[in-house]
């Protein structure tokens, strides 16, 4: 900056801040303008404009010497009514578009003050159409017009600020460089005040604008290719190729350079041309043209040829032809810079290429947009729309025209509904940064004004549950010609076996697949799909517990979808919504698969997901689709009444757990608090009593069904960190998942009821309430306490005293793990519980720090003393978000 | 702070008016000059520059200009032109 203003005299500079300080003030007090305040003004704007259009044409033709006094005029008049059609009842200002559905709305900032640069091909009508953008969008302007068309511009520019501030714009909302130098555009291009560079023009001053530093709209060079192939209307194409290519003597920088014609047609072509005017050139006068009108030094167009008639530019090269000439055409043979009229021609010259393959006309169309036109224009006349479709894929434009003339067709509004414009975006190929048919929405920052939207959430559950004692009877129910019955050797032992096979009907052939008595491994599910294809079952029973359960869901999966890849469906994710893997929807075999839960804690038999065991690597992988929940679940508590003590107190631990996890869960919704708060309420109540009387019916079988309860919310809500510590801890020790997740129960509550370090991102829940939560627990159990803190105490009080009276280790170090084992397991420890997704529902979210912490506090058996400070309100209204 | 300083209502209508009446009687003014605001909806570039000319003419005497009942999309335009630092602003 200081070199260029190192260059400009002490007047100079004065003279261009005078020009922005008034722009400024004009933007500035523009912001207070409505939108029916900007269209009250808009409107006598453009009806100046079109009263103006021929005379602003014939200065622009005195001044610049190129282009056609009928044609500027038209492009004036619709760079005002066309583009005030456009705009007329755009909202531009204040909330100017609304996605309700999607709680979006947005809001329009005008930029302030645009710093525009306007070309010598189209002077006057990039005026008016800049000017009634501007209005439109509370901008003020500074115009710096090309050197050569100074006059016309200022006279356009002049004429558009009379009008607008007669209709109370704000004065000096437009003002106009009288004359310019490079050095000029230089300082305003990188003012401070200056918003935008609105650059339109030839690419040395499309580059200084880019190159300055400024957000800019650019324009690039065009080099229009057209296909003109077989199936097209050849009397329509030859016509609008003459309109577009003589409009305003080929100006317009969309127009057409090189026509591509299907060798069938080629000559008819050439003939319909010439019939209309066009005169077609031999290969002498192509040689001749094509070193006069390129520079053959620098290979572009030279600036002596823009602009002028067909009949001139003969003269100039010397060529003999017809007095009312419109064209030139010039067979050229390939594209390059041997063929030197392939290249942009922004007068009524154009190229022809005769094509002998659709291949080879699209090859040569994407060599001519290569040649310089990248971003801008192309142009194919067609009825097949195969050839329109790859045409569209193949060539790098911003506006792909169809079936219509390419300079007009590009302006928009009059062959097409694209957007009227005066500024073609070209893209990154054309160096700019929008393909955009540039518009009012370019001239606006535009506010997203996003609200807090609610997430859909569902409450899913297999439609059907059998439960209470003998519901096994509903087997007889199920039709089935081969079923197997997947369980472990403890099953068979027990006799359950037995009393199933008896309730599945006669008919049925049934096989027992017996599978080991561990959590399962994925060589234990292989085996289990080969003796399914062997029987080719069409119902799967699942006898057991979580881990058969398990194991058969997956069975049922790698049966149905062979080519299902397990490592790749437990991929880690956020949202189940939103996760990248899809597991197989199109199944091949379909059985149905029942569960039978011989444990009342899991409830997988009602959930959707599946937990694989990978002993060597220590790790456990949880597999979660609905697609996985069973489709019948029996819940019978005669199949719980020979679990033994410690397995009664671990799996009913793991219930309380899914209740309470799923009830502090970021997806927990009243759907699911009315199951986990059930649940909850029964474990308190059933389990001490069917550990302590393991034959008590009634307490069997309440804890049977808060087992299917709990799974319920958590199938919907999710479980949270306790799970991911205890599948790490339990995979890394060989501690059984429910007496893994009794260990750190305790811990986890403390944890989430204190204050979070990190809060888990939680678009459904107004606010930090696990703690709350768990004192809605402690009320249903009747615990007391005043305070939310105080509740918070007697749940985890309360939460002890049942590890207790379950007789359950209260610390790791009991299991007999020696510290120095512990501590040298928990970096891994750390590592796989932060990769399990259990957490992601987690109301806290855990800082690998506090995983470790977690992980030692359950190891020495202390609870975490923190508890949620800012506890105490508990007024109706906070419950009720609750 | 400024109970003892000059008050002046601008007129909505008649701002520029309102504003050069204040720059007259901040040549004089030993104190604060309160402008109070509350009936001006709008300000054009005139009244604008008028206030670019009263803030520096406050900067040479070292007397505050306090603007009074300034409406948001006012100050919002002051804020544009970088004036907001030169008055001081009551509720
Ligand atoms: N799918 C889910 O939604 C879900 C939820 C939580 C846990 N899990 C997984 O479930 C597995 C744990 O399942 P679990 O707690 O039901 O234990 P389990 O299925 O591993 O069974 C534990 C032991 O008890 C025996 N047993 C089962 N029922 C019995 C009965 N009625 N009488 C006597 N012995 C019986 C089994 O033979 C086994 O030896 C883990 O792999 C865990 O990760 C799955
Ligand atoms: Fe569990």
């Amino acid at each position: 900056m200081a070199e260029i203003v190192a260059s400009l005299s002490e007047e100079r500079i004065a003279y261009l801040e005078g020009l922005v300080s008034q722009a400024r003030t004009a933007a500035a007090i523009f912001t207070q303008y409505t939108q029916e305040d900007v269209d009250r003004i808009v409107k006598p704007m453009v009806l100046a404009g079109l009263e103006q259009a021929q005379y602003l044409a014939r200065l622009a033709i005195e001044e610049t010497r190129l282009g056609v006094v009928e044609d500027k005029a038209l492009k004036n008049m619709v760079a005002t009514e066309f583009v005030y059609n456009y705009v007329k009842d755009k909202r531009t200002v204040g909330t100017i578009r609304e996605f309700p559905e999607r709680g979006v709305v947005e809001v329009a900032e005008p930029i302030g003050v645009i710093f525009s640069l306007t070309p010598i091909t189209n002077p006057t009508s990039t005026v008016l159409f800049k000017c009634i953008m501007a209005i439109k969008t509370r901008n003020a302007v500074i115009f710096s017009p090309h050197p050569s068309a100074g006059h016309c511009c200022y006279e356009a520019v002049r004429i558009m600020h009379e009008a607008a501030v007669k209709h109370g714009a704000p004065e000096g909302v437009f003002t106009c460089l009288e004359s310019q130098t490079l050095q000029d555009n230089a300082y305003l291009m990188r003012h401070k005040d200056v918003g935008l560079i609105d650059a339109t023009g030839g690419p040395g001053m499309v580059k200084a604008a880019y190159s300055s530093g400024k957000p800019a709209l650019g324009v690039g060079p065009g080099n229009t290719p057209v296909y003109l192939e077989k199936t097209a209307d050849l009397n329509m194409a030859v016509v609008d190729i003459i309109t577009s290519k003589t409009f305003d003597n080929g100006t317009i920088c969309a127009s057409e350079q090189t026509v591509v014609i299907d060798d069938e047609i080629y000559d008819s072509v050439l003939q319909k041309f010439s019939d209309l005017g066009a005169h077609i050139c031999n290969e002498k006068e192509t040689e001749l043209l094509g070193r006069t009108v390129i520079d053959p030094k620098t290979g572009y167009m030279q600036p002596l040829a823009v602009g002028q008639k067909a009949t001139d530019i003969a003269r100039m090269v010397g060529l003999s032809v017809k007095p009312n000439t419109k064209l030139l055409i010039a067979p050229i043979q390939g594209v390059g810079r041997e063929y030197p009229l392939s290249v942009e021609k922004l007068f009524p010259v154009l190229a022809v290429y005769r094509a002998k393959s659709v291949n080879e006309a699209l090859t040569v169309c994407v060599d001519v947009n290569h040649a310089g036109g990248i971003g801008h224009t192309a142009v194919v006349f067609s009825r097949n729309d195969e050839i329109i479709q790859k045409f569209s894929e193949l060539m790098n434009a911003g506006r792909i025209i169809v079936n219509s003339p390419g300079s007009i067709g590009a302006l928009g509004g009059v062959y097409n509904d694209m957007v009227p414009t005066f500024s073609f975006g070209c893209g990154t190929g054309g160096g700019n940064s929008t393909t955009d048919n540039v518009n009012v929405y370019n001239y606006l920052n535009i506010k997203r004004v996003a609200r807090r939207t609610q997430a859909h959430m569902w409450f899913r559950v297999p439609n059907q549950i059998y439960f209470n004692m003998n519901a096994v009877e509903n087997l007889r129910q199920f039709p089935s010609r081969s079923t197997v019955i997947i369980t472990n050797p403890a099953m068979e032992q027990i006799g359950h076996v037995d009393t199933v096979r008896r309730h599945i009907p006669p008919e049925t052939l049934v096989h027992v697949s017996v599978i080991p008595d561990a959590e399962p491994e994925v060589k234990v599910v292989m085996q289990g799909v080969e003796a399914l294809n062997f029987y080719k079952a069409d119902q799967i029973i699942a006898l057991g517990g979580g881990s058969v359960i398990d194991a058969a869901k997956i069975m049922k999966l790698k049966y149905e979808s062979p080519e299902a890849d397990l490592e790749e469906l437990a991929a880690p994710f956020l949202d189940l919504r939103k996760r990248v893997v899809q597991y197989p929807t199109e199944k091949v075999t379909k059985a149905r698969l029942i569960a039978i839960s011989t444990t009342s804690g899991t409830g997988s038999e009602v959930t959707p997901f599946a937990v694989l065991t990978n002993k060597q690597q220590g790790r456990k992988v949880t597999l979660a689709d609905y697609s996985l929940s069973p489709d019948v679940a029996i819940v019978d508590p005669q199949f719980v009444m020979s679990m033994p003590k410690g397995l009664t107190a671990d799996t009913g631990v793991d219930c309380l757990t899914h209740a309470l996890e799923a009830g502090v869960s970021i997806f927990a919704s009243p759907y699911t608090d009315s199951n986990a708060m059930q649940a909850i309420r029964m474990v308190f109540k059933f389990l001490p009593i069917a550990y302590e009387h393991p034959q008590d019916e009634e307490a069997r079988t309440m804890m049977h069904n808060a087992a299917c309860i709990a799974a319920i919310a958590f199938s919907n809500a999710s479980v949270g960190v306790n799970h991911a510590l205890a599948h790490a801890f339990g995979a890394r020790f060989g501690v059984a998942h429910g007496r893994a997740n009794a260990l750190m129960l305790p811990h986890v509550i403390a944890f989430n009821a204190g204050v979070p370090t990190k809060f888990m991102p939680s678009p459904n829940q107004r606010g930090y309430i696990a703690h709350k939560k768990y004192a809605m627990v402690a009320d249903l159990l009747g615990l007391g306490g005043k305070t939310i803190e105080e509740k918070v105490k007697n749940l985890e009080a309360a939460t002890e005293r049942l590890l207790d009276r379950l007789a359950i280790p209260r610390s790791i170090a009991e299991l007999g793990i020696s510290k120095e084992e512990f501590e040298r397991a928990m970096p891994e420890l750390v590592k796989i519980a932060f990769d399990d997704p259990s957490w992601r529902s987690n109301p806290r979210m855990p800082l690998l720090s506090e995983l470790a912490e977690l992980f030692w506090s359950a190891y020495r058996g202390r609870s975490l003393p923190t508890v949620a400070k800012a506890s105490q309100p508990q007024t109706a209204e906070e419950w009720s978000c609750v | 702070m400024t109970s003892n300083g000059e008050w002046l209502e601008i007129d909505g209508e008649r701002v520029v008016q309102g504003l050069q009446a204040a720059r007259e009687a901040l040549a004089s003014a030993h104190s604060d000059v309160v402008l109070d605001f509350s009936a001006v909806r709008r300000i054009d570039p005139n009244a604008l520059r008028t206030m670019e000319k009263l803030a520096g003419l406050a900067d040479g005497k070292a007397v505050k200009v306090v603007l009074r009942g300034v409406n948001v999309d006012i100050y919002k335009v002051l804020k544009l032109v970088k004036l907001t630092s030169r008055f001081s602003f009551l509720a």
